[in-house]
């Protein structure tokens, strides 16, 4: 009796092994036929939202190769280390593409991505991911409204004195829209600082060794 | 033959499984704020339905009773895992919209419910169908949804369908009203609400109509006396 019950309980587990090999099998060789095919399409994305914030005409280096780390928090916020990527025109240094949050949206982090000048202007500023409430916040993300190109493109610290890094209802130089006046604010501070740490940074920033980038 | 048909019509009508058997809730109401978005998983859901079927169906035989379900669950979970990395390594625009709904299709009773009800007790080929069928039914319905959402809350239809179909679809994108301020509410989580419930009540309205267009047969008449 207790022997045709072990009996029975082994060929149970065998069976079950015998499925989680196969599926495992199965998994690992998905897994290595999609890594490549995974790493080339998020580096093509990752230098198609490139080239909508940085001309190419500003570099003639492979940006995916010259990026440092960043870690996470300090002046930037991001909630975890991100890549700086570094342009370079005939070796000189010529635009910077750093990530930063905005901390206080309406709702969450706002994930923006800035690219700088090397003279300190900003080339172009993009959202990565907000949860800004739709059709009210939502204009600061490139496919519902141009108001961060129109708004950031050629700003500067030089350009715009400190105390107008603000929307026009606070007294400073931004646009904003009638009814979401947070989401803006948090836009324009986080795009402040981030301008403010190139400035106090520039220097070792491109000065940093590059890092190897490996697949995601 | 009239198997088939009957698998066919339970799939995408009699047993509906978002309207009729209201299973797998969760991607039903947090992604179809777009037709696309709707479209776009419920295929993927479809294709899980239907290869799990096709994967269970084959080894019924040999699984114990006592180990079915964790058996099944791994068959569908590696098939789900399958299916979300070709759609990182192929359709990474798509792959980022719906995000967490990929994986989360391991979640969705109505796979299991399939694989334990059907394709558990049949051959191959009429468990494929069924997988397919159940799929395509939560499909239409997924699309439909989305479709209504969308055109109540941003006035357009088929928006985001170039992260689909590539580029070349984006001349699909219907605006059908211009200049439309958006019904802010029907995008929100609240509007899934309302919809799916027009959705079930629209087809309880249909199929009640269907009865009441029939004579009734004398065997109920009898069972009143």
């Amino acid at each position: 009796m207790s022997e045709s019950v072990i009996k029975h309980a082994l060929s149970t587990a065998g069976i079950m092994i015998a499925f989680t090999v196969v599926g495992t099998l199965l998994l690992a060789y998905t897994f290595f036929a999609t890594r490549e095919p995974i790493a080339k399409s998020e580096a093509q994305a990752r230098m198609a939202l490139f080239r909508q914030i940085l001309p190419e005409s500003l570099h003639d280096n492979d940006l995916l190769q010259d990026a440092i780390k960043i870690p996470a928090g300090g002046e930037l916020h991001n909630r975890e280390q991100t890549l700086a990527y570094r342009a370079r025109l005939n070796g000189q240094p010529s635009a910077i593409i750093l990530e930063t949050v905005a901390p206080d949206g309406y709702s969450g982090d706002i994930k923006l991505l800035v690219a700088i000048a090397a003279d300190g202007s900003i080339s172009g500023v993009r959202v990565l991911a907000h949860k800004e409430t739709p059709g009210l916040g939502d204009y600061i993300d490139i496919g519902h409204s141009d108001w961060i190109k129109k708004n950031f493109d050629g700003q500067s610290l030089a350009k715009t004195p400190d105390d107008a890094w603000k929307v026009k209802k606070d007294g400073g130089s931004f646009d904003y829209m009638t009814g979401a006046t947070i989401t803006p604010r948090a836009v324009v501070k986080a795009v402040h600082g981030v301008l403010k740490y190139f400035a106090d940074h520039r220097d070792e920033l491109f000065a940093a060794p590059a890092v190897m980038e490996k697949a995601a | 033959m009239s198997d088939n048909r009957e698998i066919i019509e339970n799939g995408l009508w009699k047993q509906n499984p978002t309207v009729v058997q209201i299973l797998g809730l969760c991607p039903t109401l947090a992604v179809t704020s777009t037709a696309v978005n709707g479209l776009s998983l419920g295929l993927a859901t479809a294709f899980v339905m239907a290869a799990s079927n096709g994967a269970v169906s084959p080894v019924r035989h040999w699984v114990p009773r006592e180990i079915r379900n964790p058996v099944y669950i791994l068959i569908i979970a590696a098939l789900v895992t399958v299916t979300d990395l070709g759609m990182h390594a192929y359709l990474l625009a798509l792959h980022q919209v719906l995000g967490i709904f990929i994986p989360l299709i391991v979640t969705n009773c109505i796979v299991l419910a399939r694989v334990e009800a059907f394709a558990a007790k049949n051959p191959v080929v009429p468990s494929v169908l069924d997988g397919l069928m159940m799929g395509l039914g939560l499909t239409f319905v997924l699309t439909l949804l989305g479709g209504l959402r969308e055109l109540v809350g941003k006035g357009t239809l088929f928006s985001g369908i170039d992260l689909a179909f590539g580029p070349a679809a984006k001349q699909f994108v219907l605006t059908v009203v211009p200049n439309y301020h958006g019904f802010l509410l029907a995008i929100l989580p609240p509007g899934a609400f309302i919809g799916l419930g027009l959705l079930i009540a629209s087809r309880n309205w249909m199929e009640s109509r269907k009865v009441a267009a029939q004579p009734l047969p004398p065997v109920a008449l009898a069972a009143g006396h």
